[in-house]
């Protein structure tokens, strides 16, 4: 699915943000991100872990160029497709879960938009409107949704959280299940510590507010064979060599 | 969804109490015995022998033709200034004071002076009519950009939706009930300012011909217009807007 993608699309995004602050609205400027410098590999699986509240939805918002007011430089060429996942699933409910899928995706055939909603386990609520949705098949018409586009740049801002947390799980594999059939450039915001293990190629810890980068770890089992024993092992040992940023998971 | 035993009655009631109505006309107009206040039996006849030898579909086809024209004017102008006032505070500060001025102006004001700059015509008639309905659909058009929900808008900008896909599927379909308010309430006022319009500038139309037979005392035909308008305009509310509606909300309010 990956075909006649632009050449400069493929390559690697470097986020280099010097400053971002906040302002209040009583005037007070919140620092929220500060020298945070970042560079995501092509095709791959890089997950952003830190505190709640410590920047990590500014900066996607940022990488999605829904934010400019910053100082520094994202390079994301401009023909970079992009596919998002916000916390909540911001579907429109006056349009069919169809619908909603294939106006972020002019290009998507039908038979590929099937495809894609068996593929979520979606297929039967096509013609069904958003408000007859639970939040967990919400949330699947929204992770259809941002693959549908057939993404170079796919972002997922806490896209499991509030559900319970079988749901989360099931999800969580379904979004490797889809994302390893249609692999492109991911970046992933999350601050529970198991799921970031779970999905990540490169784990990012970032500091609490103003953020940064603290330390970037590669996890090299494929995300395939990391089941519940490996991910807690995984674990235990992060805990051990990152206490500040594992502790309260 | 509950059913509520008492809701079938709900039309039952409704021609109970227009047939009230009718009945006390109908006594007050045997009592009186006066050409001054007819009876409805004499109404409807003066309606249907108009409708069939005289010229009222002439008549009340030219008046739909003028609110149509002026609530369509008022509406598309009314839409996009609101919305740019509701997405621009800047625009709606230089806006505002005019707002107001032109909320306030007096109906007739306005349709003295169109006549009188512009002349007796067409144009000038519909304007009027228009400019007095615009400052309305704004304010309420305005409330409804102000409602626009920010989370949308910035789904539609991540996934770089065009303009027009924009506007379709994200921005109108927010505004639906605010229109639908402002076409409401805008449709009443308009059809009432068309026939002060067509009453002081106009050769033809309703408010022509009740002025014509107001000066005959004719009180009949005036009824007789009153009420043949009155249907057309319910006509246009129940066969019209309302199944227009239906079809627009049909995504609200399903059950989970």
């Amino acid at each position: 699915m990956n075909d006649a993608r632009p050449a400069g699309a493929t390559s690697q995004f470097e986020i280099r943000i010097e400053e971002k602050t906040h302002i209040g609205v009583d005037g007070t400027r919140i620092p929220a991100i500060r020298d945070l410098l970042l560079e995501v590999r092509p095709q791959s699986m890089t997950v952003l872990m830190g505190p709640s509240g410590c920047g990590k939805t500014t900066l996607l918002r940022i990488v999605a160029g829904l934010d400019t007011r910053f100082l520094g430089r994202v390079h994301v060429p401009d023909n970079t497709r992009i596919g998002i996942m916000f916390q909540e699933p911001r579907l429109l409910p006056w349009r069919t879960v169809r619908q909603n899928i294939a106006i972020v995706a002019e290009n998507l055939s039908n038979a590929e938009l099937d495809h894609l909603a068996s593929a979520v386990g979606i297929a039967d609520m096509l013609p069904r409107y958003p408000q007859e949705l639970s939040l967990g098949l919400a949330r699947r018409v929204a992770l259809a949704r941002a693959f549908a586009p057939r993404p170079d740049l796919l972002l997922l801002d806490e896209p499991f959280v509030s559900l319970d947390e079988r749901t989360a799980d099931r999800l969580r594999r379904l979004l490797l299940e889809v994302w390893s059939a249609r692999p492109s450039t991911a970046l992933l915001v999350t601050h529970n510590p198991r799921e970031a293990i779970l999905l990540a190629d490169q784990l990012v810890l970032l500091a609490p507010r103003p953020t940064h980068v603290v330390a970037v770890v590669p996890l090299a089992i494929p995300q395939a064979k990391r089941d519940a024993a490996v991910v807690e092992e995984i674990y235990a040992d992060l805990l051990k060599r990152y206490p500040a940023n594992f502790a309260t998971g | 969804m509950l059913t509520r035993p008492h809701s079938y009655r709900g039309p039952l009631l409704s021609l109970l109490s227009v047939a009230g109505f009718l009945l006390v006309w109908f006594i007050a107009a045997e009592i009186a015995q006066s050409r001054l206040l007819p009876g409805p039996v004499e109404v409807v006849r003066y309606v249907f022998d108009e409708a069939a030898h005289g010229d009222l579909l002439a008549e009340l086809g030219i008046t739909l033709w003028r609110v149509t024209a002026s609530f369509v004017v008022a509406m598309l102008i009314g839409s996009v200034i609101g919305l740019a006032m509701g997405e621009s505070p800047a625009l709606n500060r230089a806006l505002d004071p005019w707002l107001i001025v032109l909320l306030n102006l007096p109906a007739l004001v306005i349709i003295i002076l169109a006549y009188v700059w512009f002349g007796l015509n067409e144009a000038a008639a519909i304007g009027a009519v228009a400019l007095n309905k615009i400052p309305n659909a704004i304010v309420t058009m305005r409330e409804g950009a102000r409602a626009l929900d920010p989370g949308l808008e910035e789904m539609a900008r991540a996934y770089r939706l065009s303009f027009w896909s924009k506007l379709r599927n994200v921005t109108l379909p927010q505004l639906q009930p605010y229109f639908a308010a402002a076409s409401r309430s805008g449709i009443s006022l308009i059809w009432k300012i068309v026939l002060v319009v067509e009453l002081l500038g106009r050769p033809n139309g309703v408010g022509f011909e009740l002025h014509l037979n107001f000066q005959l005392f004719n009180v009949t035909a005036i009824l007789g217009y009153t009420i043949a308008f009155v249907t057309v305009m319910l006509a246009i509310e129940y066969l019209l807007v309302q199944p227009l509606e239906r079809r627009t909300t049909r995504w609200r309010n399903k059950p989970v």
